[in-house]
């Protein structure tokens, strides 16, 4: 459940940055204009990070050689920034992502027995970015939605009140979510699970 | 005839949108005197946990008293859309089992001052907020008090910061605007990130005017000319509304050069966070609005004396500026006739976990958990006994203590929850039943002050780590006696070496739950057999 502290997202060295060149030249672009609406003020770097973020969906190294120059901040300093807050991802995020909350509502509402039981039926381990090359399932300290839970975010969109209850209507109801593992044969007991579950009631 | 809908993040997730589109739809579709009902998107109703909610205001026959009478409904769905309509129009009354009752004491003992707007007004329309009189003190002081007056009402109020430590409001704005001469800054901190905190998000959701209103008019309290608001990212629907209402007021000349005819300026920007939950710790956010890792550093200098870029910058919380335009409408003196002797006015509580009705509830100060928790809120769900189920209630997040069943006649306040080996918080409250393990709630929050520390210093860095791996042994049951000891010696470590307010209080969860549930401790240990006393060992049954 815990990240590991030790280990950080792999850092790019110096010598195997690509250059920009390998990004789409459109996006090159589009940073260089957003960082020219700040003011090219270092300040800004945060705000920056988001937008260049919603981009590419993470922030590529070329980017952030890119925002490091532009905002004329040395690279360690934009890296360090980059590699600090939780939202920032330094690697491409897998195409679907949940977000289960471990905040304490919704730990004293079974948040950790739903997590255990996505890492089950995914396939994947909490907060392994690479997850099961589908989804990958993070963790969330409160999302602020406590009345609503225990919550799950599935690919941007919130949840409440999952049934942890109730077994069978909380796996119909992560099916529907399609929140199914790729592995065929995980996907097929998920099935009967699923089956037995719909049919019990 | 007026139908408020809610449109804050609770209600939304439970299909508030879809409810608004319907009832517009319903409203065109019948026609008649429908058409006269007015379908308006408000901020929190309060009951989060059994939305979307709507509030009906009707007026009754002429007169009667009152003139208006509002009804709430709860967990209404899309296709109830007509029915609503109806009951509106006077014509049925086919949801009569999803209305509420408002003499209930869930609505009857709170007490509206920072939320007197949320669910009233639409927190996306300036015109709304200013038919509610939003703006009229910041225009009042202006034209007409003098920043010491100002002042003098904050200080009269007794109003003490609500983000958690509660330092004296009034104090602070006098360090910063007697600092000299130069630029200073006003900050407002709305990067709430206690896990089971959602009062400042409600703020920002429902009523963003207010809370513009309160930082405008400490700005110039302190004789600032910039200020910031720094959002945490996971809150996007405030960041949205906060945006929008920032835009707004500089449109109607509330915010920029001149404001309302007088000499001040004010620039107001937005800064959003990035998941980092240490940048609540005032100097961590100050070094994130200039674009820096959120690391804390050490105090003194306070931010007062030298904040953002070295200036003297005054660092309030969402609902203490947003208690400021109330204070200095109704003045310093009525606020502090609220509340109890050392801690004044009302606080705004999140109330979750383990309870019938969770919600936003704000009541006075001195108000006792056992109201708020079992009379508000109605104990656990099925709890029976005395304390209706109640185990614990946790307050203070992460920085705070569980405060067991047999000290909820505790009354709220800065001094009673310190002295219980918790602390205010900023407001979360989560109560906990007997099926909550107390060593479980312990790791839980030690693995969250895990990933949360920044790692400049050691003790938290590393401290918290094995903490958690201590509590791991207990969790596992393979502890030993020495274990405990060594468990309660690290925590006094770790809280007095460490260098913020993150470190020094990450131990609370561990030495609170030792304090009142130490027999759980002590039976899961690998040799229970061992334990002084023994009969304290035996765990009642539930427990994990």
């Amino acid at each position: 459940m815990i990240a590991p502290l030790s280990a950080p997202p792999s850092a790019p060295s110096r010598a195997d940055l690509p250059p920009e060149a390998d990004l789409p030249a459109e996006a090159v672009e589009r940073t260089s204009r957003l960082i020219r609406q700040h003011g090219s003020r270092s300040d800004a770097l945060i705000e920056v990070l988001h937008q260049v973020q919603e981009l590419y969906g993470y922030l590529p190294p070329g980017a952030l050689a890119q925002v490091a120059r532009e905002l004329k901040l040395p690279l360690a300093q934009v890296f360090g920034v980059a590699s600090f807050y939780h939202l920032f991802r330094l690697g491409a995020p897998t195409a679907h992502r949940c977000a289960v909350c471990l905040g304490t509502a919704c730990f004293v509402k079974g948040g950790g027995e739903l997590a255990a039981r996505l890492e089950r039926r995914l396939g994947l381990r909490l907060d392994d970015a690479a997850g099961n090359g589908t989804w990958a399932l993070e963790h969330v300290s409160c999302l602020g939605a406590c009345g609503q839970a225990p919550v799950l975010v599935v690919d941007g969109h919130l949840e409440p009140r999952l049934p942890v209850d109730d077994p069978a209507a909380l796996d119909a109801l992560l099916g529907a979510l399609g929140l199914s593992a790729n592995d065929a044969s995980d996907a097929g007991t998920d099935a009967r699970a699923d089956g037995s579950g719909t049919g019990a009631r | 005839m007026q139908l408020r809908c809610c449109g804050a993040s609770g209600c939304r997730s439970a299909g508030a949108e879809a409810l608004r589109t319907a009832l517009l739809s319903a409203r065109d579709q019948l026609g008649g005197a429908a058409e006269a009902v007015s379908i308006k998107s408000v901020g929190c109703l309060r009951l989060c946990g059994r939305g979307p909610l709507v509030a009906l205001d009707r007026p009754e026959p002429s007169g009667a008293e009152p003139a208006c009478r509002t009804e709430l409904y709860a967990e209404l769905r899309p296709e109830q859309a007509a029915d609503l309509l109806a009951r509106a129009t006077g014509r049925g009354d086919a949801l009569a089992a999803q209305r509420l009752d408002s003499d209930h004491p869930f609505f009857a003992l709170q007490k509206s001052v920072v939320l007197e707007g949320c669910g009233v007004v639409d927190p996306e329309s300036i015109d709304d907020a200013l038919s509610h009189g939003t703006y009229a003190q910041l225009r009042r002081v202006l034209l007409d008090v003098s920043p010491e007056q100002v002042r003098e009402q904050v200080k009269r109020s007794g109003l003490r910061g609500r983000g958690g430590a509660g330092y004296p409001t009034g104090l602070k704005w006098d360090t910063v605007a007697l600092q000299p001469p130069g630029p200073r800054y006003v900050v407002c901190n709305a990067d709430e990130g206690d896990p089971g905190a959602f009062m400042d998000r409600s703020v920002l959701e429902s009523d963003p005017h207010r809370l513009i209103e309160g930082l405008a008019i400490a700005a110039y309290a302190v004789g600032a000319d910039q200020g910031f608001v720094y959002v945490r990212a996971e809150y996007p629907l405030a960041v949205e509304r906060l945006r929008l209402a920032l835009r707004q007021a500089r449109s109607k000349g509330l915010l920029g050069a001149g404001i309302a005819g007088s000499g001040f300026h004010l620039r107001l920007e937005v800064r959003v966070g990035a998941g980092a939950y240490v940048c609540g710790e005032e100097t961590a956010l100050l070094a994130s609005i200039q674009g820096q890792r959120g690391t804390p550093r050490p105090r003194p200098p306070f931010p007062a004396q030298a904040g953002l870029w070295g200036a003297p910058t005054l660092i309030n919380n969402v609902e203490t500026l947003a208690s400021i335009p109330v204070i200095l409408r109704q003045g310093g003196d009525w606020y502090a006739a609220i509340g109890t002797e050392g801690s004044k006015g009302t606080k705004v509580f999140a109330l979750s976990g383990a309870v019938q009705r969770t919600g936003l509830v704000e009541v006075p100060m001195g108000t006792t958990l056992r109201t708020v928790v079992q009379t508000i809120g109605g104990g656990v769900p099925g709890g029976e006994g005395p304390d209706g189920g109640v185990k614990a209630v946790q307050t203070g997040g992460p920085s705070g203590g569980c405060i067991p069943a047999h000290l909820l006649d505790t009354p709220v306040d800065y001094e009673s929850l310190r002295a219980l080996g918790s602390m205010m918080g900023s407001g979360g409250l989560v109560v906990m039943g007997d099926s909550t393990s107390m060593p479980e709630v312990a790791r839980h929050f030690m693995r969250f002050s895990v990933n949360e520390s920044c790692g400049k210093c050691v003790p938290c860095r590393a401290g918290t780590v094995q903490l958690a791996q201590m509590l791991d042994r207990f969790v596992e049951r393979r502890a030993s006696l020495v274990d405990l000891e060594r468990l309660e010696e690290l925590c006094r470590m770790v809280g007095a070496t460490s260098l913020c307010g993150l470190g020094q209080a990450a131990p609370n969860p561990v030495l609170s739950t030792l304090r009142y549930f130490r027999q759980e401790y002590q039976a899961a240990c690998r040799d229970p057999v061992q334990c002084e006393p023994l009969d304290a060992c035996l765990l009642k049954e539930g427990t994990r």
